[in-house]
């Protein structure tokens, strides 16, 4: 009830509209995929599912982003890090789930580390047998390296562009070592050939379109989450520590718990989307943890709009949709046109395109509205 | 999850049970022997200050003079090299950082006015109200009517009463300043200090400024930094005039500025 009440009273007609239509995605893509034939015009096909489920787990991935570099100004080059380790803590336990099943049929150890003539389980995988083990390590792992590193990072005030540049150094540290074959987590070959998923068939259509609805819950719980702490006054403050950091401080605010907070929540909204993006993509390696990843998310917040989570959720879908027909067309041009999506959005839209469309929406309001409806506007002198 | 680590950051205990003389403890600020050097150039330079409780304090001096320093070394922002810092007969401030001497009950108003441009006047003086400052508090606190009063009250008196929704940034420079003064009054600190309350304002604000100030002296401590003689002498308090980091001359506006040393490196001829 209280909890409730902290959720919802605080959306906006944007927040409405996007909750709605992300609802409805999640009842109705499923249907129209399982149970309208292939050959109807309403039928959503196989690949569409895959494919819009992982944008799902884009959005929620760019909503935490947006969450640190909106709205508290920390500029996050490593997110990426903390979407790939909870997308291993997934991929952990689909591998035990694979059993006996493997190529060399071991009855407990996945193949990999049959493969380096290993025995036994090493300790790092102990529980990840267990599904609830393996979530609570989804949250758990992202959370506490995410943690440990902002305790040190803020309480020295390590800011701005250091900041950015340790946080990028942190995820590609993580993918040299998980690169690394005594790692314990499948080398650069990563953890893949998933075979089912709480019993359920990884492959089956209904599984994906399953996971597919529950990527789609998460975004919106995710969305709720954040909006909840940024319209709340602790999200007061944190807009004020991004906008001038010192001066909370001499209000008696400790800034550095409240960036410690949204890092925090931040890193576990951005593992739980990896979690959701492995058993549907089937893979998780280490490229995941490459600093380029952590950069295209940025650009997805900055194209939608930072600040606002519907546009960073919204700037995921679009630049990843335009991705997917890019590489398409000219596989080795995506790069550049990423770089000059970013240019074009840093000069020309600075707020992006929601921000933009929010602007421009008000400001039509406001010509139609009678011009003496603006009071509070004189100085008072 | 997340454990508080608020209260438990605070370097070794500030109030230490040493014996300290009668003119320490009886005073509400006392600086003595502070030094501060920025690169090799002394900013501060064996500086010396008392401060009675509800004591109201002017500060003069030329650019430069270290006057804004001063209050940097006294919010925790600048860590002085030498010197002891004490407030309220007791606490240490060079062992605290910003936060907790905010805290504490010292209260700061920028020289350039610095107030939270994407919010609202209204959310700008909210956020200052004493209140419950953990992030878990103020996550979950409740639109507080107590609160809302306090910050009618204080939109008044600042007189931003009609400007409540408008974003801090866009106001003007003068009503920057007063929005600033309406956020220190907001923390109802026990000391105020106020770096060049009058700058960028016209004569008219200048003298509403300085009649601010008195009035909340009558139940605060406030030191002033003021380049302004004819709003200083308004004020009618001990004044103070520092110069390359130290104290040049104090007391009444008269004898200062009557001081040869004074007219010399400040007031000229
Ligand atoms: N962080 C710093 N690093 C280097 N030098 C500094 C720093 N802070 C202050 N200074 C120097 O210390 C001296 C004192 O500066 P301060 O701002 O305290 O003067 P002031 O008396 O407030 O002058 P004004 O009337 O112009 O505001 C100046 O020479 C300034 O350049
Ligand atoms: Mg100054």
């Amino acid at each position: 009830m209280m909890l409730t009440r902290f959720l919802f009273e605080r959306i906006d007609r944007g927040g409405w509209v996007f909750l709605v239509l992300l609802g409805l995605a999640a009842v109705l893509v499923p249907v129209l995929n399982l149970a309208v034939p292939p050959g109807s015009m309403f039928h959503v096909s196989n690949t569409a599912v895959g494919l819009w489920g992982k944008y799902m787990t884009y959005a929620l991935l760019a909503i935490a982003v947006d969450l640190v570099w909106g709205y508290c100004g920390i500029l996050s080059l490593g997110h990426g890090a903390f979407f790939a380790l909870g997308g291993y803590a997934m991929g952990m336990y689909l591998m035990l789930q694979i059993g006996p099943r493997g190529v060399y049929a071991h009855p407990t150890l996945p193949d990999f580390m049959v493969f380096l003539n290993w025995t036994e389980l090493p300790v790092a995988w102990w529980g990840f047998s267990s599904f609830p083990y393996a979530m609570l390590m989804v949250a758990l792992v992202p959370g506490l390296l995410a943690f440990v590193f902002g305790w040190f990072a803020f309480r020295s005030r390590v800011t701005g562009v250091y900041l950015s540049i340790i946080t990028q150094a942190l995820t590609y540290a993580l993918m040299l070592a998980f690169f690394r074959n005594d790692m314990g987590f499948g080398g650069n070959n990563g953890l893949t050939d998933f075979k089912d998923i709480l019993g359920f068939n990884i492959q089956s259509q209904t599984t994906r379109a399953v996971l597919f609805s529950l990527s789609v819950l998460a975004l919106m719980a995710g969305y709720l989450v954040a909006r909840a702490i940024v319209t709340s006054k602790a999200g007061k403050i944190i807009i004020a520590i991004r906008d001038a950091e010192p001066r909370t401080r001499f209000l008696g605010y400790r800034v550095e718990n409240f960036k410690l907070f949204v890092w925090t929540v931040s890193a576990v909204m951005a593992g739980i989307a990896g979690a959701l993006y492995v058993p549907q993509v089937g893979i998780i390696n280490p490229s995941e943890f490459s600093p380029a990843n952590s950069i295209e998310a940025i650009v997805w917040v900055a194209v939608g709009g930072r600040g606002t989570l519907v546009g960073a959720a919204l700037g995921a879908g679009l630049v990843n949709f335009a991705k997917s027909w890019f590489t398409g067309a000219f596989p080795q041009g995506w790069l550049f046109a990423l770089g000059g999506l970013f240019i074009f959005v840093t000069l020309f839209l600075p707020k992006g395109i929601l921000g933009t469309f929010t602007d421009w929406w008000k400001r039509r309001g406001e010509s139609r509205k009678p011009p003496t409806a603006s009071p509070a506007s004189q100085p008072a002198e | 999850m997340l454990i508080d680590p608020m209260e438990t950051q605070l370097p070794a205990d500030p109030v230490k049970a040493i014996e300290r003389p009668q003119v320490v403890t009886q005073s509400l600020l006392y600086l003595d022997g502070v030094s501060v050097s920025f690169d090799g150039f002394r900013a501060i330079n064996n500086l010396s200050l008392i401060i009675a409780p509800g004591e109201m304090r002017a500060i003069i001096g030329p650019n430069g003079a270290g006057k804004t320093t001063m209050m940097d070394i006294i919010t925790g922002k600048t860590k002085p090299d030498a010197g002891d810092v004490i407030f309220d007969g007791q606490v240490d401030l060079t062992q605290l950082d910003e936060t907790a001497i905010a805290n504490l009950g010292i209260g700061r108003k920028f020289q350039k006015p610095t107030v939270f441009e994407m919010h609202t006047v209204e959310d700008n003086i909210e956020m200052a109200v004493k209140a419950d400052r953990t992030v878990f508090g103020t996550l979950f606190s409740r639109h507080s009517a107590e609160i809302w009063r306090r910050v009618d009250e204080l939109l008044g008196i600042v007189r931003l009463g009609d400007h409540r929704k408008r974003l801090a940034g866009d106001l003007s420079h003068g009503q920057k300043q007063w929005l600033e003064i309406g956020m220190l009054l907001a923390q109802d600190p026990k000391l105020l200090l106020v770096d060049e309350p009058a700058a960028g304002m016209t004569d008219v604000e200048t003298g509403a400024t300085a009649e601010l100030l008195k009035d909340i002296a009558r139940t605060h401590s406030v030191v002033v930094v003021e380049h302004d003689m004819g709003f200083i002498r308004e004020l009618g308090v001990k004044v103070t005039c520092l110069h390359e980091g130290s104290v040049l001359a104090e007391g009444s506006l008269d004898q200062v500025s009557a001081d040869e040393r004074v007219i010399e490196v400040y007031l000229g001829r």
